[in-house]
């Protein structure tokens, strides 16, 4: 596996192993609400710690919380695989409770705790600034509060809210994210304030997995559309474990529709694929595209940008394909470029002497 | 470039516009406060005859959620899928410099200048003419 020798790992995922993990960067007011309220966590619908597909069978230890320490992510991530950065985001669902109040506290402490027990613990690492979006405010406190730690590299948000993403009430978020030179990573998954789907609830879960590719669209679709790139033009946005391959003819279709109807969004100049070349990557993990070189070829040349695909593993959920492959046909210049040249472009942040 | 006298300039009012068929081409002329302009009746996209399409004004913005509205009337959009061109040089919208249609060189004259042409016309009355 030459082609991953100092890779950057743009999406991972440590599991905090219980509540009580996160007691020791709780305020008392809510260390102590604990036990007076019985709260007993915040796994999600999405993730749910037990459930085959958050942690793939061969990672899954024989005993004790799976992808909880450090040892675990250096042991089958790594160091297997010679990874130099490795970009983590926990998604633990603290931020998506229904009390503002106590989602900033737990939120805080979520990031607090991903400081200490993983930053701290292996240079290597990076992470992700978990944002409490119900309040507009508090996410911004919580990026100011932890931007001036260099390894927080980003921040990042469920692809599906509670509005859509790029509505002028979130552009203070933005306004912090670009002070601090932060790209907002976008991930899979649902903060529960609507159905998965726009025809309501699905029935299984590969409905509900393949649901959020709607979702991406509908974020990217707004964040154009309003206007956000317009307003924030060096704003970066990371679609993690969001798929690739439905990209270009989602582009196609939103452009086409844009060209008829420009003059509803006046401040979008540029075609939506022009502003998505631009501002946006994408994690290639889930690549959603047949095994055939000839198929990724037409899809890369469909992006037309060599710049925009990211390499991740998403350990530890069972979504990862390992051992680490690239698609078929990307050649050595290309997987340079996705395993380490563009996220360093994306995430300036990353410190650069650990790379080779 | 062959000139063509299309009609005379009271016959198409301010706001309105006539379709004429000038060496084979179809070519929609509009009349603007008085100026004339004359854009091929085929959207560049799919063909569609602009002169079906709906005008309209122009709206332009400096950022998000501040419009300005202007050049009323002087947008024509495609009766098929809606895209914007400006009359005065057929430029579309959404991508001035690659995306136009083609325009032609309309004028106003006066009768007396055109005694020698071929098309009947009066000392008194002003002319719109079309290069095609």
């Amino acid at each position: 596996m030459n082609w991953l020798q100092g890779a950057i790992d743009a999406d991972l995922h440590p599991m905090v192993p219980g509540l009580q993990a996160l007691v020791p960067y709780l305020p008392p007011l809510w260390r102590d609400q604990i036990a007076q309220r019985g709260m007993e966590g915040f796994d999600t619908q999405a993730f749910p710690p037990n459930s085959p597909k958050t942690v793939r069978a061969d990672w899954r230890p024989a005993a004790g919380p799976p992808a909880a320490t450090i040892g675990q992510l250096r042991d089958q991530v790594l160091d297997p695989w010679g990874i130099a950065r490795g970009i983590i985001t926990p998604l633990y669902g603290v931020q998506l409770v229904f009390n503002e109040d106590m989602a900033q506290a737990f939120t805080a402490a979520l990031n607090d705790w991903t400081r200490a027990e993983w930053l701290d613990r292996d240079p290597r690492l990076a992470a992700s600034i978990v944002l409490p979006m119900f309040n507009p405010e508090h996410a911004v406190a919580e990026i100011e509060r932890l931007a001036p730690d260099p390894r927080f590299v980003q921040a990042m948000v469920l692809v599906m809210g509670e509005t859509p993403l790029g509505r002028r009430h979130n552009w203070p978020i933005f306004e912090a994210l670009v002070r601090h030179d932060l790209p907002l990573a976008i991930h899979a998954g649902s903060t529960y304030r609507n159905p998965v789907t726009s025809l309501g609830w699905p029935s299984w879960y590969a409905e509900d997995y393949a649901a959020n590719q709607q979702a991406f669209q509908s974020t990217l679709a707004s964040l154009i559309t309003e206007g956000t790139f317009q307003k924030f033009p060096t704003l970066k946005v990371v679609l993690l474990e969001s798929g690739v391959s439905w990209l270009p003819a989602f582009l196609w279709r939103l452009s086409k529709t844009w060209k008829g109807v420009r003059f509803e969004v006046p401040w979008l100049q540029r075609s939506p694929l022009e502003i998505v070349r631009e501002n946006v990557r994408l994690s290639i993990q889930p690549f959603d595209a047949p095994d055939d070189a000839e198929t990724v070829q037409r899809l890369m040349d469909h992006l037309g940008s060599d710049e925009m695909l990211l390499w991740s593993s998403d350990w530890p959920h069972w979504q990862f394909d390992g051992p680490p492959r690239l698609p078929p046909g990307i050649g050595p210049d290309l997987a340079r470029k996705i395993c380490i040249e563009n996220a360093r472009a994306t995430y300036s942040r990353l410190s650069q002497e650990a790379l080779p | 470039m062959a000139r063509h006298i299309v009609a005379p300039v009271a016959e198409i009012a301010p706001g309105d516009r006539r379709l004429v068929e000038l060496d084979g081409r179809r070519i929609v002329l509009f009349n603007l406060e008085g100026e004339f302009f004359a854009l091929a009746d085929r959207c560049p996209h799919q063909g569609g005859p602009l002169s079906k399409g709906p005008t309209m004004g122009l709206v332009e913005s400096p950022c998000p959620g501040e419009y300005s509205y202007g050049r009323e009337g002087e947008i024509i959009r495609c009766p098929w899928h809606a895209w914007e061109f400006d009359i005065r040089t057929g430029r579309s919208r959404f991508d001035p410099r690659r995306m136009k249609v083609r325009a032609f060189p309309a004028c106003v004259e006066k009768g007396e200048a055109l005694q020698a042409e071929t098309f009947p016309v009066s000392v008194e009355a002003d002319y719109v003419v079309v290069e095609v």
